[in-house]
């Protein structure tokens, strides 16, 4: 039996069994019910406004901006509470006194975040089909698009969450260090306003990061061709896209596994117990 | 598995420095195979930083520290699997049951398993053995406390491990769930044969569990041996109080059997009431913690009684 093939079978299973558990919990069913009925709501609200300079209704072309956003948002907020949670509630301290416990907490994190896009984009993607027109221009290849751009864009952000998850200096830092960078770059990667009314500086920045681009993604994937007149070069930019998520997957892939080993090495029980102290003192 | 006389943790010269603070300044000491050997101090002594050093959690600045034979500041993860250790957490994995966590946490240690030594302890036996049967499938976030801990000793021991490490495994215990935990642990060491290395502040609970008791202040060991032999190295051990023609007498002693032997030949019949108490194990404690942070370095002849 190899030990690590052996971990990363037992961190499936666990990613798994999070994600049952994150289905059951009423906390959860609440927090997809929140962003499916906001999401709706939002675009029920515009579903008569044209976007200018064609004759796309907003709810189409909205749809795909926010199915990206939700995606970026999502997977790295996600896993960098979770980490930073479970750095403090030991469950890392744990993994970390178990043989090859590291490799199959890791393997769990990835699964269960990974799995918990699903019910997301579920709740948002079912009522839009049957309240909306026209949401997807391109039948079955438009599907393949939208599958290779989350599997992409997922290996673009993920492990983005689990770097900040592991440098973040306590949970409650999460809000300022993690939380407050991703709402930025939300809002100015083009999915709520064009990116082309921002001025110049701020589309380089918007471009660097892979929340746009994924947010392109999928409106190459949903919209009609013509619609690729109301980007950046009138174009799709699909080799662009690749390209640029492939450099954060990449980056990912390198340093993540270094920052989580440098995370793990200083994981300790006396860590655990001030956290709880700490968290004691907030609840008093 | 170690040969049989090899010590299990052997720690020599043992230092730890944050900063400019100096918490451990030379520990020696070793523990036996099937030993249950327990580190009293008061706080801030460095018992908890000792115990994370032997895991493996935290890296130290200074002298030789071998666990099953190897440093654990490099010990792999084979090493990992034969040393057990339980933890005090709080509010990790709150939707899983007992069971479900038992079973996933336990899967890791199958690898290691060997026809002499199986691994990980069959479930239903360890719920059995800390406790836990009749909660094994209700969420962990609506245990009790006690329940919580009998977990974490049965997260700390599913690998049957051959060294386990508890750092204060009974604080937050009613009287009940210490005394089964108390015999878990001589079950443990029995039957098993695990060695046990663990941390505590109540003096009862380490003289009822350790085969010998490491009194750990001011940065090293400054006592180690049976909690018999210990109360045997302060002056005064024993207290004689008597009664003689209605008047109330004390006299401290360090040897009272000649003292009242001599008591009754002068006094004979006229003795009443006589009372010989011997120093408790918590009079031998403060009495050489005072002694040692009060900076008196005249008295570690005494560390050296025992061995």
């Amino acid at each position: 039996m190899n030990p690590t093939r052996h971990a990363i079978g037992l961190g499936l299973r666990r990613g798994w069994t999070e994600f049952l558990l994150s289905l059951r919990s009423t906390q959860d069913q609440g927090f997809y019910l929140f962003m499916g009925v906001a999401t709706l709501a939002y675009l029920w609200a515009n579903r008569d406004s044209e976007i200018e300079g064609t004759d796309l209704l907003l709810p189409t072309f909205a749809l795909p901006s926010i199915l990206g956003a939700l995606l970026a948002f999502g997977v790295v907020i996600g896993p960098a509470y979770a980490l930073a949670m479970e750095r403090e509630d030991g469950t890392l301290l744990r993994h970390k006194a178990l043989p090859h416990g590291m490799q199959g907490y890791v393997t769990g994190q990835l699964l269960y975040h990974s799995l918990g896009l699903l019910p997301l984009l579920l709740v948002i993607l079912v009522p839009s089909f049957l309240l909306f027109d026209d949401v997807m221009s391109n039948g079955l290849a438009g599907w393949a698009t939208v599958a290779w751009v989350a599997v992409l864009g997922l290996l673009a952000t993920l492990p983005l969450g689990m770097i900040l998850g592991s440098v973040v200096p306590s949970v409650q830092k999460v809000g300022t260090w993690g939380m407050l960078p991703v709402i930025v770059l939300t809002f100015i990667s083009g999915i709520f306003v064009p990116i082309q009314a921002m001025w110049g500086w701020v589309q380089v920045v918007a471009q660097i990061f892979p929340t746009y681009w994924i947010g392109l993604g999928m409106r190459s994937a949903f919209l009609p061709d013509a619609a690729a007149t109301i980007e950046i070069g009138d174009s799709w930019r699909t080799g662009m896209t690749v390209l640029v998520l492939g450099a954060w997957a990449l980056f990912g892939l390198l340093v993540t596994p270094r920052v989580l080993r440098r995370m793990a090495r200083r994981t300790s029980g006396s860590q655990v117990l001030e956290a709880k102290e700490a968290a004691l003192q907030w609840v008093k | 598995m170690s040969p049989p006389f090899e010590p299990v943790v052997r720690v020599a010269g043992l230092q730890m420095t944050y900063g400019s603070h100096d918490v451990l300044t030379g520990v020696d000491f070793e523990v036996h195979p099937g030993e249950v050997v327990c580190l009293l101090g008061p706080n801030g002594a460095g018992k908890t930083t000792t115990i994370e050093i032997l895991e493996g959690f935290r890296v130290r600045s200074g002298g030789d520290v071998r666990v099953l034979g190897e440093d654990p500041a490099q010990a792999g993860d084979a090493w990992r699997a034969r040393v057990g250790v339980v933890l005090q957490s709080w509010r990790d994995h709150a939707r899983w049951t007992p069971r479900r966590l038992l079973e996933q946490l336990g899967g890791y240690f199958a690898p290691y398993s060997t026809a002499t030594h199986p691994r990980p302890y069959e479930l239903e036996w360890l719920l059995d053995t800390v406790g836990l049967t009749e909660n094994a499938d209700r969420k962990i976030g609506t245990l009790s406390g006690g329940q919580r801990r009998r977990l974490d000793v049965a997260m700390g021991i599913i690998g049957r491990p051959e060294l386990l490490f508890l750092d204060e495994p009974t604080a937050g215990f009613d009287p009940q769930a210490r005394r089964d935990f108390h015999d878990l642990v001589h079950r443990l060491s029995d039957l098993e044969g695990t060695s046990i290395l663990l941390t505590t502040h109540d003096l009862a609970e380490a003289e009822r569990l350790a085969d010998r008791i490491l009194i750990l202040a001011a940065g090293r060991i400054v006592a180690d041996g049976s909690a018999d032999e210990l109360t045997r190295q302060v002056a005064g051990t024993a207290e004689v109080r008597w009664s003689r023609g209605g008047e109330r007498f004390v006299h401290a002693t360090e040897d009272a059997t000649p003292f009242v032997r001599r008591l009754f030949e002068q006094h004979g019949e006229e003795i009443t009431d006589l009372e010989v108490r011997r120093a408790s194990l918590e009079d031998t404690y403060i009495a050489m913690v005072q002694r040692f942070e009060s900076g008196d370095r005249t008295a570690p002849a005494l560390a050296e009684v025992s061995r």
